[in-house]
Order: C-alpha cells, then sequence, then structure tokens
C-alpha cells in the first residue's frame, strides 16, 4: 500500500472513533443542563439523581472525545501537511476560533462541572454546566464551518503561491453555502443520538424495574425527544440533500446510484448492489421517476448521472451508496420509535409497553451508527478532493514514507482499540447499573449545598 | 504600524510557555507516579490534578492550531518533520488522559491504569523534549516542505534534550506536591525536589552548551560582543534562581520552590527565543516567510483579543476553586 492510502485509512480510522465522542458529548452536555435546570426549578429531587447519574458518563465521554481530539489537531500536520499549508489562512483562523472560544470554555468550566458543586454552590455550578453545554456547541460551530468550506469553498482568493488566501470578507468563508444545513443537520443528529441513548438505557432498566422513578424520568424525556426531533430531523435531511445537489451533485449521484443520466425523470433505487465497473447498480429495486420527484419536485425532471461527471473526478459510489442508505433507514427507524412513543402516551402505556422497551433498547446505539454512516457520506462523497473541485486529495498529503505511516496506523488501531474498548466497556458498566435514589457526585460525597441532601425519598414523586 | 507577524510569534510563544507552565507538573505528576505510594498518595497526587488537566492541555492544542492559523507553512514543514515523536506523543496523551477517569472507575484494573498514566506521561514528554531538540538541530527543507526520511529527528542532541524535559517536568511535579499536599507525600517530594533539582542544573548546562555546537547563529547570538553582556544575564539569572529553588526547598516553603522551577522553565524558554529568533524553523524558515496573509492574522487577532483574557479569568477562577491542600478523599 502506498502512503496515500495509508494516510487516508489512518485519518478515516482516527476521526470515526473521535466523532463518536463528540456526538454523544454535545447532546449530553444540553441534556445535563436541561435536568440541573429543572432541578433547580422545581426541587425534584429525581433531576438530580439522573443529574449525577449521567454525568459519572459524561465524564468519561468527554475524556475520551478529548484525547481523541487532540489527535485530530495535529493530523492535519502531520498527515496532511500540503493540504494544510495551502489551505491554512482559511481554515487555520476557523480552527482558532474554536480552541479560543470553545476547548477553553469546556475545559476552564470542566472541572467545576465535575467536582466542584461542594465548593461553588448551586447558582455558579449550574453557570459552569451551562458553559461546557455552551462550549460544545460552538465547537461544533467552528469545526462543521472548516468541513462546509471544505465541501463548498467561497469566500477565497488564489495565491501566487499556491495558498487559499481569504477574500474580502470572512462571513462568506464561515457561512458558506452548505454551513447552516451541515450545522444544523449535525448538531440535530447529536441530539437524536443522545435521546436514543439516554431512552434505550431507560428502557433497559424499565425492563427490569418499571416502577424506578430514574429510569421513567429519563425515558419519559428521551421519548419526548426522539417524537420531537426525528421528523425535524427529516425535514433537515432533505433540505440538506437539496443544498449537496446543488453544490456537490456527484455526491447525489453516488447516494443515489445514478451511474447514467435520466432525461426524462430518474428512479429512486431503494436497494441494489453498485457495480462500478459496468456502470450500473445491479439486483435494483427502483420506484420510478420518485428520484427525480425527491430532488426536483418533478417527476419528470431530467437527472443528471455520473456520465456526466469525468471519470477521474468521481467519487467512489458503493461506499457512499450503502451508507446513504444505512443513515436514511435508521433516520426512519427513529421517526417510527418516536410515533410508537406518541401511541403508548396516548394510551397511558409509556411505562409498560415492553415490546416499546425493547424496541428503544434496539435503537438505543442506532444515532451512533446513523452518525458515522452520515459522516461517511458526506467525506467519501467529497472525494476525489479535500478542497471540493479545487485540491485532490492525493496532492494534499505530507511527504512521508508508506513505513512511517504504517507504523502509526498500527499504533493507532492498537492504542486506540484497547484505550477506547476499555472505556466503552466502562460505560456499559456504568449504565447498566439502575438510576438510584441517592446517586452519589463524582467527588463521592452527598451535594451539601443541596436541600435534599441525605434524604433520598424527598421529592423522588414522580410525574411522567 | 505594528507587524502583526512578530505580534503573532509572541502569541504562539504565549501558548507555549502558557502550556509548559501548566502541563508540565501535571506531566511531572505522571512521571512521578511510580514512585508514589499505591493507595492515598497516588489518590492525591492524581486528585490535585484531576480539575485541571483538560485545561491546561488545550494550551497544546491553541499552540498546534495557532501555530497553523498564524504560521501555516511553519506547521506544514514542522508537523511531517517530527512525525514519529509527534504521534507518539499524542498517544501518550490519550493514554494519561484517559487514565484519570478510567482508574476511578476499575479499582480491580487500577495498578494497570497507574501504569497507563506512568507511561503516557513520560512518552509524551521524552517526545516533546525530542521535537524541541529536533527542531534545534535543523530540518531538512526543500521547497515549501519537509524534505528529510522519518528518522532524522533522531540524535544525541534530541535525546539529550528529551531525558532534559523529563528532569524539568519531574521537578514542576515535585514542586506541585510540595505545594498541594502536606505529610509524608510532602516529604517525599520536598526529597525528590532537592535532587531533580540538581539534575536539571546539569541538564539545563548540557543542553545549553550542546547547543552552542549546532548552528553558527547560536553561537553567534550568544557570544558575540557586546551582544554577549545582555545574553550573558541569563545564564545568570538561572543560576540565581537555582540557588533560590534549592533555598526554598530547604526552608520547606509551600509555594516558592513551584514559582521558582517555573522562572526555571521561563528563562529555558527566553534562551530558546535569543537562540532561533527571529526564524520559526531554526536557521530556515523565518517567522515572516511562514506567516499567513495579513487579513488573516487580522481576524485572528481580534478573536484572541476578546477571548485570550476572558480565558485566562476563568481559568484563574477554576485553580482558585480547587485552592487548598488536597486529600485523598479529594474530589472523586
Amino acid at each position: 500500500m502506498d502512503a496515500l492510502l495509508l494516510a487516508r485509512i489512518q485519518f478515516a480510522f482516527t476521526v470515526s472513533f473521535h466523532f463518536l465522542f463528540p456526538a454523544f458529548s454535545i447532546g449530553l452536555a444540553s441534556y445535563l443542563a436541561v435536568l440541573e435546570g429543572l432541578w433547580l426549578k422545581t426541587g425534584n429531587g429525581v433531576y438530580a439523581n439522573l443529574y449525577r447519574y449521567w454525568l459519572k458518563i459524561f465524564a468519561v465521554v468527554f475524556a475520551m472525545g478529548v484525547v481523541s481530539g487532540l489527535v485530530m489537531s495535529y493530523q492535519f500536520g502531520t498527515n496532511w501537511s500540503v493540504f494544510s499549508d495551502k489551505a491554512g489562512p482559511v481554515i487555520g483562523p476557523l480552527m482558532a476560533y474554536e480552541v479560543l472560544t470553545a476547548f477553553f470554555l469546556e475545559a476552564g468550566f470542566l472541572g467545576v462541572m465535575l467536582f466542584g458543586i461542594n465548593k461553588v454552590g448551586k447558582s455558579l455550578h449550574y453557570v459552569a454546566t451551562l458553559a461546557v453545554a455552551l462550549g460544545t456547541f460552538i465547537s461544533a460551530f467552528w469545526i462543521l464551518s472548516v468541513n462546509s468550506w471544505m465541501q463548498t469553498p467561497t469566500g477565497y482568493i488564489l495565491g501566487a503561491n499556491g495558498q487559499f488566501l481569504p477574500g474580502d470578507s470572512w462571513f462568506d468563508i464561515v457561512f458558506n453555502p452548505s454551513f447552516p444545513y451541515r450545522l444544523t443537520h449535525t448538531v440535530i443528529a447529536a441530539y437524536l443520538t443522545t435521546a436514543l441513548a439516554v431512552g434505550g438505557i431507560g428502557a433497559w432498566h424499565l425492563l427490569k424495574d418499571r416502577d424506578n422513578p430514574g429510569a421513567r424520568k429519563m425515558f419519559s424525556m428521551a421519548m419526548w425527544m426522539a417524537a420531537i426531533v426525528a421528523p425535524v430531523q427529516v425535514f433537515v435531511g432533505d433540505m440538506h440533500g437539496l443544498n449537496t445537489l446543488e453544490h456537490q451533485p456527484a455526491k447525489v449521484m453516488a447516494m443515489e446510484g445514478h451511474y447514467q443520466s435520466h432525461p426524462d425523470g430518474a428512479p429512486l433505487i431503494l436497494f441494489g448492489v453498485p457495480n462500478s465497473k459496468d456502470q450500473r447498480v445491479d439486483y435494483a429495486v427502483q420506484i420510478p421517476k420518485a428520484s427525480s420527484l425527491i430532488l426536483k419536485h418533478d417527476p419528470d425532471a431530467p437527472l443528471a448521472g455520473l456520465d456526466t461527471i469525468a471519470p477521474e473526478d468521481r467519487p467512489p459510489v458503493g461506499v457512499v451508496f450503502w451508507a446513504f442508505r444505512v443513515m436514511v433507514g435508521l433516520g426512519f427507524a427513529m421517526l417510527g420509535l418516536g410515533l410508537w412513543s406518541l401511541i403508548a402516551r396516548a394510551r397511558k402505556r409509556l411505562f409498560d409497553w415492553t415490546w416499546l422497551h425493547r424496541a428503544a433498547v434496539a435503537m438505543g446505539p442506532a444515532g451512533f451508527v446513523a452518525v458515522l454512516a452520515g459522516w461517511i457520506v458526506t467525506e467519501v462523497g467529497r472525494q476525489p478532493f479535500t478542497v471540493y473541485g479545487l485540491l485532490r486529495t492525493a496532492q494534499s498529503a505530507s511527504p512521508l514514507d508508506a513505513p512511517a505511516v504504517a507504523a502509526s496506523l498500527v499504533a493507532f488501531v492498537v492504542t486506540y482499540f484497547t484505550v477506547f474498548g476499555a472505556g466503552v466497556w466502562y460505560l456499559t458498566r456504568l449504565m447498566s447499573k439502575p438510576p438510584e435514589a441517592n446517586e452519589t457526585a463524582l467527588d463521592g460525597k452527598p451535594i451539601r449545598t443541596a436541600g435534599i441532601t441525605p434524604a433520598p425519598a424527598v421529592a423522588e414523586g414522580e410525574t411522567p | 504600524m505594528i507587524d502583526l507577524t512578530v505580534v503573532w510569534a509572541g502569541i504562539i510563544g504565549f501558548a507555549i510557555i502558557a502550556y509548559v507552565v501548566m502541563d508540565g507538573f501535571d506531566l511531572g505528576i505522571g512521571i512521578l507516579f511510580p514512585r508514589l505510594k499505591a493507595g492515598p498518595e497516588r489518590d492525591t497526587a492524581m486528585n490535585s490534578i484531576a480539575p485541571v488537566w483538560d485545561g491546561n492541555e488545550t494550551w497544546l492544542v491553541l499552540g498546534g492550531g495557532g501555530l497553523l492559523a498564524a504560521f501555516p507553512l511553519a506547521y506544514a514543514i514542522i508537523l511531517p518533520a517530527l512525525y514519529a515523536p509527534l504521534i507518539a506523543m499524542l498517544l501518550g496523551l490519550v493514554l494519561r488522559g484517559v487514565a484519570f477517569e478510567f482508574r476511578w472507575r476499575d479499582a480491580r484494573h487500577r495498578a494497570t491504569w497507574d501504569a497507563a498514566f506512568h507511561a503516557g506521561s513520560l512518552i509524551a514528554t521524552v517526545a516533546q523534549g525530542i521535537s524541541l531538540g529536533a527542531l534545534l538541530q535543523g530540518i531538512t527543507v526543500e521547497g515549501r516542505a519537509y524534505a528529510g526520511g522519518w528518522w532524522e529527528w533522531l540524535s544525541p542532541f534530541s535525546l539529550l534534550t528529551g531525558a532534559s524535559l523529563v528532569v524539568g517536568y519531574a521537578l514542576l511535579g515535585a514542586c506541585w506536591l510540595i505545594w498541594k499536599t502536606e505529610g509524608p507525600l510532602q516529604d517525599q517530594a520536598y526529597r525528590y525536589a532537592r535532587v531533580l533539582g540538581i539534575a536539571l542544573l546539569v541538564a539545563i548546562g548540557a543542553v545549553s552548551l550542546a547547543t552552542l555546537t549546532l548552528e553558527h547563529q547560536y553561537f553567534a547570538r550568544w557570544l558575540a560582543y557586546p551582544s554577549v553582556l545582555a545574553t550573558a544575564q541569563v545564564p545568570l539569572a538561572t543560576l540565581i534562581i537555582f540557588t533560590l529553588l534549592f533555598r526554598s526547598v530547604k526552608q520547606r516553603r509551600e509555594a516558592l520552590p513551584f514559582v521558582f522551577a517555573l522562572g526555571l522553565f521561563g528563562l529555558s524558554i527566553l534562551g530558546l527565543g535569543i537562540s532561533i529568533w527571529p526564524n520559526v524553523i531554526p536557521a530556515r524558515v523565518t517567522i515572516w516567510e511562514a506567516a499567513a496573509p495579513y487579513k488573516s492574522q487580522v481576524f485572528m487577532l481580534i478573536g484572541a483579543g476578546l477571548t485570550v483574557p476572558l480565558i485566562l479569568a476563568y481559568t484563574a477562577w477554576a485553580y482558585w476553586v480547587f485552592r487548598g491542600k488536597v486529600d485523598a478523599e479529594g474530589y472523586h
């Protein structure tokens, strides 16, 4: 294997691992802020217990996100130095803003959030929780702006030395055409991922004890979230797709499996096996003209295929095609789960419908899979470019010898599987324990400032 | 007209100093970790850094991200040149970073995660020291790219700087423990501070002398007359601070040893600056050649100007919240 391919595998491997953690911690930080806010507002102890329960999990997830993210911030230089040199003047400042406005905010307040409640009191502690939650969102803002600029570059001029230089306005760079859609779609995905994970854990404990007040509360909250957010996500995802069709048509062609152009209405291929050698989809199950209907709102609208794209500019079809179907399939499954929970709620069976709980457990990890699949669609769909249409992946890599990259790749694989494997094991251990009426804080002490401290029975009243 | 390139060199320099000041001692505790007794002593040491390590490490991200943003060419040349040590550093930081959480989540394997914490801290420190040495001894550049092999960083000099940084961070760690703990653990830290202080004196001397032989520029910068009258103040001040450090340890002062240890790092970084200024890649690329365009510098300067004071304020607040002596019950 050549150094370029190894570097691509290494980046894909490390970013995929990394992406799972922020996808969870963005949603979880907001969930914790909501829990603490409700606790301060209502004084209901079930919220305090859930806060402490999920805070322990958040601490482990966040630590893994931090260390795997640190790797990413250096890997742009170690493995993609030509890209860094050329795109640095444009994307570097955005990444610097991410560090200055997000990473420091998260890290600065994390210590207080995790260990400080007895030292600073409830109100300041809530400020710390809000700061961490805000930090995770700001971080998503900047890094998705960078990623979107690589997909739909605008606002730059080309320098004589081959660098992309900032043009007249930074606004055009930060708010490039795909950014609003990508940001909305990705942040909602993080919320949905967290809702499904929380709902899955709640359902797991309801299956064992349907009277556990913490499990009831978290399941109910998570199912509200899924029921409200999943339909929004389907809508936003569609908008994002239309935006991609406008700016990166080749990516949509790969998603749809459209090797050939369809002058009078393109079919929607539900399933099939992309065959790039013969430029067709084998065993296709398709709905005639439905793709034109979805993408152009007209069943007879012509849709161009990959045959209109120069062969050296085409993205790989198979990976994009399959990842897209996984993402969309899971999205509709989430929509179904949310609807089911609404029906259960209307019939007052939210906490005793065993099959609903089993389905929620099964869907617990679905968000993570969908988020990764979506990431693969957008990143592989950008190929063969790093900066879409302008800088090829093959011309972006560092001048490294293949053995160097092979050695580092092996080291990453071994370390990540060991370390993050252990981390996921600890997470499952934490989550397999039901939320108790008197969850300990991270410092193992009761919360002294809390009026409800050692009397767990107080305020454990539960209203779904 | 202020030269923004110089301003940005100053900001990156500040980030490096902030990183060494803040992450140095928590890496140092990792280096000393196997010498601390398992149980309450290790738990205390860990508790003394648990609330702040993440913020400390963020300065390293700012160093990397800031270099990309302000000096993209330097970022693009240096990082591939230091490929092996940097990857080792990142993996070391992964190991030690997760150990903070994992050791509390798994009592049966606590010894394993303690070992990971130590190994990760040691690897990261050696790798940082080697990277510094490799940069100082010069890297091969052709056009806008690194042109050397993937072992170019390895030399007796870079190994010396690697070992020296281990001694330095360990000293910072020992002085931090003096400040934040009491009883037998503090006694132990006083003993280590004395030994490590002597070792660091030797190490700084050896690295300084060896540096003079590397490049003509370094030699001229330090020893040419009359600038030698100014530059000679640096080793002089270093010797004075060493004396103060040893005295404060002997007098069993609480916070002063840490302050003096930081002073030694400050002077070492100043010395480094004297050697390489105004280059960002010693003897190859100046800060002006590597600088981002004016518009990028201005855009970032607005952000840095608004946020860095705030960051320093809330970082100080977080340290203030967790002030005072720590015990094994601590925060966990």
